[in-house]
């Protein structure tokens, strides 16, 4: 339970980061805040030649929340995101999100991008992105590029993220005040990893919902958004039994995989249960209800 | 190997250690400092939180090159200056909130920051405060009434 040897750089600048990532992206690694990385180091299914350690790269470390979005760099600690004055009132699905992740002290170390760049189906950002279309900014010594959520989760702890290229920018159009949404995790003990998770974002106009978004973690190898089930809910009143036929429609989009704590069609049985609880929630925050 | 200096419960220690060396062997084996205990080591158990820059973290998460100029608080320093427990440490004391010890620094260190940042009484909240720090004697029951009388004397 030792990390093996590694070289160890530490830029204080993204432009020196980049130049480390082109010189030695094959085999180097990017250390940020350290909480999914440094167990797959000690349990040796990481052996990079290099560890790049951003975490002085203070220029990546920077969250910015307007009306309609809200910016962050890759840096940017989830507690840092929890502590965000009027995040609560002006996109709750993050805050209930952000505190479902891990522990207060994985919270203070961990980072918004790293989250992402790890692409764990289990964990809150990955979902949370795909739930709110959030996009991407990568920088390398080509230049710098924009991932869209959809186009970021490839496979399992898989993006589509260059070996040279390094996570810089999120982000996040919120969805309009009057939506209602919410973000829904069975889990044995508060901070594991959750068995199933939902998000759902539910927009109403005179009663009938006008923009639907439904995801699921760990449901897949990768987080999913579960088309059906919004087209299932738009231009329809949100009712008890429509929200249940959206719910069920989710079976469709997901391809659980067995695992020590729960079998695969355990795992389906719970995804129907938290999209469920989540479309409810969301309905029930939505102010257009009428 | 690396030349760091950092400051360990406001003594700087100097050392030459390789980047693989994480915080919490550091803070063991060449700080001599073995209150921090290693439970699990991948950063699951808990009992390895001290504080970096009076933040919680898990030292098995850090490596020691990472702490380069930054404050670490451990267990062996929140006691007074004449060796009177601090206030946290005598809650777990006076209600019984330790039995093997092992996981209990872990523990005091989590409660500290929580406290610090001004504890509620409300046990569901305690319970998920400390729900990153694992007591394998199972004796959260005591852990949580400590925590609860702290938060009460705060208010």
């Amino acid at each position: 339970m030792k990390p093996p040897a590694f070289e160890y750089r530490r830029p204080e600048t993204l432009e020196e980061a980049v130049g480390l990532l082109a010189e030695h992206g094959d085999e180097a690694r990017i250390l940020a805040g350290g909480q999914s990385l440094v167990p797959l180091l000690s349990f040796r299914m990481a052996r990079p030649g290099l560890l790049i350690d951003i975490n002085r790269c203070l220029e990546l470390d920077h969250i910015e929340l307007d009306d309609g979005r809200l910016a962050m760099g890759s840096l940017t600690r989830h507690r840092s995101v929890e502590r965000l004055a009027g995040l609560s009132d002006r996109c709750p699905v993050m805050m209930e999100a952000v505190r479902q992740i891990g522990h207060v002290a994985i919270r203070n170390r961990g980072t918004v991008g790293g989250s992402i760049a790890h692409a764990d189906p289990a964990a809150e950002w990955p979902l949370l992105a795909l739930v709110l279309d959030a996009r991407f900014e990568v920088t390398s010594a080509r230049g710098t590029r924009a991932i869209p959520a959809q186009e970021m989760f490839s496979s399992y702890l898989q993006t589509s993220i260059g070996t040279d290229e390094i996570l810089t920018r999120l982000e996040f159009p919120l969805p309009p005040l009057r939506a209602g949404s919410a973000f829904v995790e069975i889990a044995r003990r508060h901070g594991d990893f959750a068995m199933s998770g939902a998000a759902a974002v539910i927009d109403v106009e005179d009663g009938k919902v006008v923009d639907a978004r439904v995801g699921l973690m760990s449901a897949a190898l990768t987080p999913v958004r579960a088309a059906e089930a919004e087209s299932i809910l738009i231009g329809h009143e949100p009712t008890d039994d429509v929200l249940g036929r959206a719910a069920a429609a989710v079976d469709g989009a997901i391809a659980p995989l067995d695992d020590v704590h729960a079998s695969a069609e355990y795992k389906r049985h719970l995804a129907q249960i938290t999209t469920k609880r989540a479309l409810t929630s969301a309905r029930d925050r939505a102010r257009g209800a009428g | 190997m690396q030349e760091v200096l950092l400051s360990v419960n406001g003594s700087e220690v100097r050392a030459h250690i390789e980047p693989r060396l994480t915080l919490a062997d550091f803070l063991r084996d060449v700080a001599g400092l073995t209150g921090t205990h290693l439970g699990c080591e991948h950063g699951v158990c808990g009992a390895c939180t001290v504080l970096l820059d009076g933040e919680s973290v898990r030292s098995c998460l850090l490596l020691a090159v990472q702490a380069e100029g930054r404050e670490v608080t451990t267990i062996e320093g929140i006691a007074g200056p004449d060796g009177s427990l601090h206030p946290v440490q005598e809650a777990f004391t006076s209600h019984h909130a330790l039995q093997c010890g092992f996981c209990t620094p872990g523990f005091i260190m989590t409660v500290l920051e929580y406290v610090n940042e001004g504890a509620s009484p409300d046990e569901e909240e305690i319970r998920q405060r400390i729900s990153g720090n694992l007591c394998r004697c199972t004796g959260y029951h005591n852990i949580v009434r400590a925590i609860r009388e702290l938060a009460e004397g705060g208010s």
